[in-house]
């Protein structure tokens, strides 16, 4: 969080005594606000507010990556708890489980199954981002297997879950060039789990079984110098959990609170498929940035996939789609030719339903800085002239043996203008994109 | 370390759907949403005296455009609602039924205002549960059903709607001579929600009766549009403004199961599972983050779906 002027005046020696190269201490601690000198300059600054000062200058929530490479995740570095405050950076990473304990064709199946976990959804290509393989077996050989598996097997950064310190090293030594996550420092281990961390500069989750004991396990693995953390408060349960990761940000983000100040993870587990998915949704809406589950089914990872899609959109930049004259199917000189805006929503509702009516159409894009069609239109962004405009870029008359255009319902009233700017006789279209079919089959014809 | 708690202002209004006869209605139970004094679910900083409730999709005719998984279901009763509404509670155990006038639409049969009042008697007649009772949304129709269908459920409180600017002064009216609460909806705008239910307010109509509908878009089809909407909403409400302090509801079926991906079969695109449960995967989907968003009434129609997240608001209310 950074501090005013004034406040960091307040740590300073206040004696001007110029040697930082400021004529007093409060102008050189209206430098330091601005980010324009550094606190070393300061000859006679104590320990102390130097440590006060340090902590102060670090963003809130530490951004912790996660593996190495094309497919290497990074997560936390959120600065709001709302994403209309401004936007959610670093989009929760969702884990996959892989136990050691099962067979070795089992093992090759579900990495094979997580690698083929990708979507598309508007021009995005999404996916799972972890694997976190579990020492169940509690055999450090099969940890080993598991872990040597999947690091041949998938691209995707690991997740090294043991209670054993000496599986984990085992495991390190396969993969810690892959900047895997050590699950986890917890009361009776956290010395030996800091030295794995240092020894192979991994990021380290911290278990607490309450936020009571996070807070002091996390005070002590940050005194020992290690930075990339990620706290795990032990809830299980829905309810607690929503609280405890609400508690955890805002401590973070609005008291200042440096032990709380790392990327959460979480496991899901639930009674039944539903379950897992509801928790897993719930987590992803609030403040978990890694949620790990047992789940690999595509119709259970694809809502959740969305839906991170759709909470981490930065809501200060519409998704846009290129301005142009699109064909849906084959269109001829004989069909119907509809216009609407370049905001990405408006497009994927409107093209599925102009398919889906299997009248063969041209769909006209303009360029409306990705505003839905009545917001455009309010703001001026949808205009007659816009759409003329459009029309003549795109050639449509030579395109078309006929002269009509159909407009989004919304914008009815922009019928008479639009007539006089293009020339074109201007038809009225639904108002919802569910209404194209039963229009483009019926009034069209 | 200390807890990291707001303090708030104000809190959501409250709001009770549904008339026993003691207070002259004719239902058996009530529905009470709203009231918190908190965002949702944080237990540790605030009362909830009220969990969110389902309302479950009725209709007065066979959807047209229902999957097969989303029919399925309901087998023989679609189109005829008294049977559907019978099935949703004996069946489903639903407690709150939303009863949708489809059939009133010019586009499907273009049924007339008497037609879906003598439904609504019908349907109230043989359940007693609380109605939330909708038009076809089609905002000129529905200014002619929406008198007729509040009058034949005048006394019973129901939660009639959905008015929006171009059709509010009637609906309001009617909602007003027979006693019932109102959806009002805008169309994700925060300002125009607020000009709404000050509108209707200022036709003397109480804004404790006003239930707030953001316009909801489907998990993948605009979510997160509404869930910010709701969530400025809740905090405007909690804030202490008092033309934004009503709870909201969300049409989570309707729109949930208009996606492509709740709808296209395996066959048609295999990659992303089998329909039987990623429709209502879909659907339960939608329904928990509006649930995050503050939502206090969602309107679902698959029965799997509504299971889940009655689940899912259970283990939320559990207070740690």
């Amino acid at each position: 969080m950074a501090l005013t002027g004034l406040e960091i005046y307040k740590h300073l020696p206040k004696t001007n005594c110029k040697k930082c190269g400021f004529p007093t201490c409060l102008a050189f601690a209206m430098a330091l606000a601005g980010k324009k000198t550094s606190l070393d300059k300061c000859p006679d600054i104590t320990e102390e507010a130097k440590i006060a000062l340090e902590s102060a200058s670090q963003p809130p929530m530490a951004t912790v990556t996660i593996g190495k490479g094309e497919n290497q995740v990074e997560i936390g570095g959120e600065t709001v708890l709302f994403r209309h405050e401004k936007t959610f950076y670093h989009p929760c990473a969702i884990g996959i489980t892989l136990s050691d304990s099962l067979e070795k064709e089992k093992i090759l199946e579900r990495i094979e199954k997580v690698n083929k976990l990708k979507f598309e959804r508007i021009g995005i290509p999404l996916q799972v981002n972890l694997i976190a393989i579990s020492d169940d077996s509690n055999n450090q050989d099969k940890f080993c297997d598991a872990v040597k598996t999947a690091t041949e097997k998938s691209n995707l950064p690991l997740i090294l879950i043991s209670n054993n310190p000496q599986a984990l090293e085992a495991g390190l030594k396969i993969c810690a060039e892959r900047k895997p996550l050590i699950y986890s420092a917890k009361e009776d281990n956290q010395e030996t789990m800091v030295g794995l961390a240092k020894k192979y500069s991994c990021p380290l989750v911290i278990y607490g079984k309450n936020l009571e004991e996070l807070d002091s396990l996390s005070q002590k693995v940050v005194a020992s110098g290690i930075k990339d953390v990620v706290l795990d408060p032990g809830t299980r349960n829905l309810g607690g959990s929503v609280q405890d990761f609400t508690q955890l940000r805002r401590l973070a983000l609005k008291r200042g609170y440096r032990p709380f100040g790392y990327p959460v993870i979480t496991f899901v587990n639930g009674s039944d498929l539903y379950q897992e998915v509801s928790m897993a949704a719930t987590y992803i809406a609030k403040y978990a940035n890694i949620v790990v589950l047992d789940r690999i089914e595509p119709e259970e990872i694809l809502p959740l996939i969305t839906l991170r899609q759709n909470i981490y959109t930065d809501p200060q930049k519409p998704i846009m789609v290129e301005p142009k004259l699109y064909e849906v199917g084959t269109p001829n000189e004989n069909s119907p030719l509809l216009v609407t805006t370049n905001f990405s929503l408006t497009f994927f509702t409107v093209q599925p339903e102009i398919e889906a009516s299997k009248v063969p159409s041209y769909l006209l894009i303009v360029e409306a800085e990705g505003l839905s069609v009545l917001t455009a239109w309010a703001a001026e962004k949808f205009t007659p002239e816009g759409i003329a405009e459009a029309m003549n870029k795109a050639e449509v008359e030579k395109k078309l043996s006929h002269k009509k255009i159909i407009i989004p319902g919304y914008v009815a009233v922009m019928k008479a203008k639009l007539e006089d700017e293009s020339g074109w006789e201007v038809l009225v279209g639904p108002k919802e994109g569910s209404g194209i079919p039963k229009y483009l089959k019926g009034t069209w014809q | 370390m200390e807890k990291a708690t707001e303090k708030w202002a104000s809190k959501v209004n409250e709001l009770i759907i549904g008339a026993t006869q003691k207070e002259g209605g004719t239902r058996n139970s009530l529905i009470k949403v709203g009231g918190a004094t908190t965002l949702p679910f944080l237990h540790f900083e605030g009362v909830i005296p009220n969990p969110p409730v389902i309302a479950m999709e009725v209709w007065d005719m066979e959807p047209p455009d229902w999957p097969a998984v989303l029919k399925e279901p309901f087998g023989e009763v679609l189109g005829d609602p008294v049977e559907w509404a019978k099935k949703c509670i004996n069946e489903y155990g639903a407690n709150f039924l939303c009863l949708r006038l489809a059939s009133t639409h010019p586009d499907t049969k273009n049924n007339s205002p008497e037609e879906a009042a003598a439904t609504v008697k019908k349907v109230l007649e043989v359940v007693s549960v609380p109605l939330m009772i909708i038009g076809c949304n089609q905002a000129e129709k529905d200014t002619e059903v929406i008198p007729a269908v509040s009058e034949a459920a005048r006394g019973d409180n129901c939660l009639v709607g959905i008015a929006v600017e171009a059709n509010y002064k009637t609906i309001t009216a009617a909602c007003q001579s027979d006693g019932h609460s109102i959806i009002a909806e805008s169309p994700i705008d925060i300002n125009l929600a607020k000009q709404l239910n000050i509108l209707i307010s200022d036709m003397g109509f109480s804004p404790e009766k006003i239930i707030m509908h953001p316009a909801t878009g489907a998990l993948g089809y605009g979510l997160e549009y509404t869930y910010s909407i709701m969530e400025r909403s809740r905090l405007a409400a909690l804030q202490g403004d008092k033309m934004m302090s009503m709870p909201m509801v969300n049409f989570v079926g309707q729109e949930a199961w208009r996606a492509k991906e709740a709808k296209a079969s395996e066959q048609e695109i295999p990659e992303w599972g089998p329909i039987a449960s990623r429709g209502p995967l879909w659907e339960v989907t939608t329904a928990v983050s509006y649930l995050q968003a503050g939502a206090d009434i969602l309107v679902m129609c698959h029965p799997k779906a509504i299971d889940s997240v009655k689940k899912v608001i259970e283990e939320l209310m559990k207070k740690e």
